[in-house]
């Protein structure tokens, strides 16, 4: 048998399990397929679901089990590193009609992968905050994120964890940091965005600040981050 | 291939390594004198998993146990992957590497499980062919692992335990012998599981796993074991275990506990029973 015949009917249930095998008295395997179906399917809803905890618990465990299940079939991970994986889920909650009357959904779903890919993303050195001046270029560490919704994902990731208010309606701009091995969240000043791609195009500090844009608090949330590194030239 | 100076792990009990359980490795690990990690998961760029695999790795043999390479996949093994089972060999330096007899890719698509292969001569040669290109690739012998299985082929030709054994022969790999899928999947295809060990090639054998699995039954009411690594290591795979090693003498031996993780303290009473046993042997 071949194994394009196994893997369809691993993610069809409707299907029989193919023939040829057998359990120990040489019945069709029934349930003893079922196991692989089970394991296939349960394990990769358990990672999406550990890899995006605010989206399970805003949806339901139940409710993300389900979803899970579809987002396996549509899109299965392309290599063997589970951590990798889940990066299309933002884009397929977008276009999922269930979750269609969660429209900041998508969005929390983008703070969470911009957390998991600055957890493992590679070390980095920042620079001395003392040697800092208006003429100084960066790059951003490798653990930096920026997500930027028209809703407020920040407050609506704490309220879920049972960690702050009920989130009043706003657009919010998240930067994340990895300080040391925990990646932090900042909610940015609206202007902060475009200074940070500023300052990611390799403008000096004093270039990459808008008209009238006050940098203390964004500029001490990257340093205290460590999200400002020595230039690559 | 194989060299003895490929499998450099110690004859005592390891453990399957779990972030959780960090603290107390390095400050009391109790009789656990080496760890095991899974590959896959130490292949990102950098953060606190490849900071705790470097610290621990300069105080405990490291066992890479590949979870992901589809060595029983019908197409050429990924490029890609290889690259960076090479990367981690490389920096990490570890006492041993081992992968599964299964396969868990198809067309690209990674299944997150270990798939069950019928025991034919293309099989075989499929699997020699693979296993000599990771050899290659990491410059070293790797260990095979023998599968739990919840059914089987009705064209395979050949026992599993001579199936092992030839591919050892054709390649020179290392056996990692599970004794609690030995259990497992003899149960399941109702064989008494100390046949298995009296078959199985144990000279080649440089690792021992045990572990945890769940009971169910199958639709006809029949024994469906499956293998879950989520609870401690039962009586009857105790038992085998001390058949196999007073047969095939001391091996490092590994618990693993993957889901349903304990505190550390109940991993390294299981650690202290495998010792119990092990210990007398390699005396």
């Amino acid at each position: 048998m071949s194994q394009s015949a196994f893997h369809t009917a691993l993610l069809d249930p409707a299907t029989p399990a193919p023939e040829g095998l057998i359990d120990p008295k040489g019945r069709p395997a029934g349930k003893r397929f079922d196991v692989y179906r089970n394991n296939v399917v349960v394990s990769l809803s358990e990672a999406l679901a550990e890899a995006f905890p605010v989206c399970q618990a805003i949806v339901g465990e139940e409710f993300f089990t389900a979803l899970a299940g579809q987002y396996v079939r549509q899109h299965p991970p392309r290599d063997p590193r589970i951590a990798t994986w889940g990066t299309t889920l933002p884009a397929f909650l977008e276009t999922f009609p269930p979750v269609a009357h969660l429209p900041y959904l998508p969005d929390v779903a983008r703070l969470e992968q911009a957390l998991r890919e600055s957890y493992h993303a590679a070390d980095s050195t920042p620079v001395d905050p003392s040697t800092i001046t208006t003429e100084s270029r960066f790059a951003l560490a490798p653990a930096v994120r920026l997500v930027q919704s028209l809703y407020p994902i920040h407050a609506i990731w704490r309220f879920t964890r049972g960690d702050g208010p009920k989130p009043a309606p706003q657009a919010q701009s998240v930067l994340v940091t990895r300080p040391s091995y925990d990646p932090q969240l900042t909610v940015l000043h609206p202007q902060a965005p475009a200074f940070l791609a500023g300052l990611a195009a390799g403008e000096t500090l004093e270039e990459a600040t808008p008209d009238g844009f006050d940098i203390t608090e964004t500029l001490t949330a990257l340093i205290t981050g460590g999200a400002l590194t020595e230039p690559q030239l | 291939m194989s060299r003895i100076s490929d499998f450099r792990l110690p004859a005592g009990v390891g453990v399957g390594y779990k972030a959780q359980h960090f603290n107390e490795l390095v400050s009391a690990p109790g009789c656990v004198s080496w760890l095991e990690i899974h590959a896959e998961n130490y292949m990102g760029d950098g953060g606190r998993p490849l900071a705790q695999l470097r610290h621990l790795s300069e105080r405990f043999p490291i066992s890479v146990h590949g979870v992901g390479l589809s060595i029983g996949g019908e197409a050429p093994l990924d490029p890609d992957h290889l690259a960076r089972l090479r990367h981690l060999c490389d920096w990490l330096q570890p006492a041993s590497f081992s992968e599964h007899l299964a396969w868990s890719t198809h067309e690209g698509a990674f299944l997150n499980d270990l798939l069950p292969l019928p025991y034919t001569e293309a099989t075989l040669t499929r699997v020699c062919d693979h296993i000599d290109a990771l050899q290659a690739t990491i410059g070293r012998a790797m260990m095979l692992e023998n599968p739990s299985t919840y059914l089987a082929f009705a064209e395979s030709e050949m026992e599993e335990t001579d199936f092992l054994a030839e591919i050892a022969r054709r390649t020179g790999c290392g056996l990692l012998l599970d004794v609690n899928n030995v259990y497992v999947a003899s149960t399941n295809q109702q064989r008494e599981p100390l046949d298995y060990i009296e078959h199985f090639p144990l000279a080649a054998v440089h690792e021992i796993h045990l572990g945890g699995h769940d009971e169910q039954a199958d639709e006809h009411g029949d024994r469906l074991l499956i293998d879950s690594h989520d609870a401690e290591v039962v009586d009857p795979v105790w038992q085998l275990y001390r058949e196999t090693i007073r047969r095939s003498g001391p091996r490092p031996t590994l618990i693993e506990w993957d889901a349903n993780i304990p505190p550390y303290a109940e991993l390294e009473a299981e650690a202290s029973r495998a010792a119990a046993i092990l210990e007398p042997v390699a005396a």
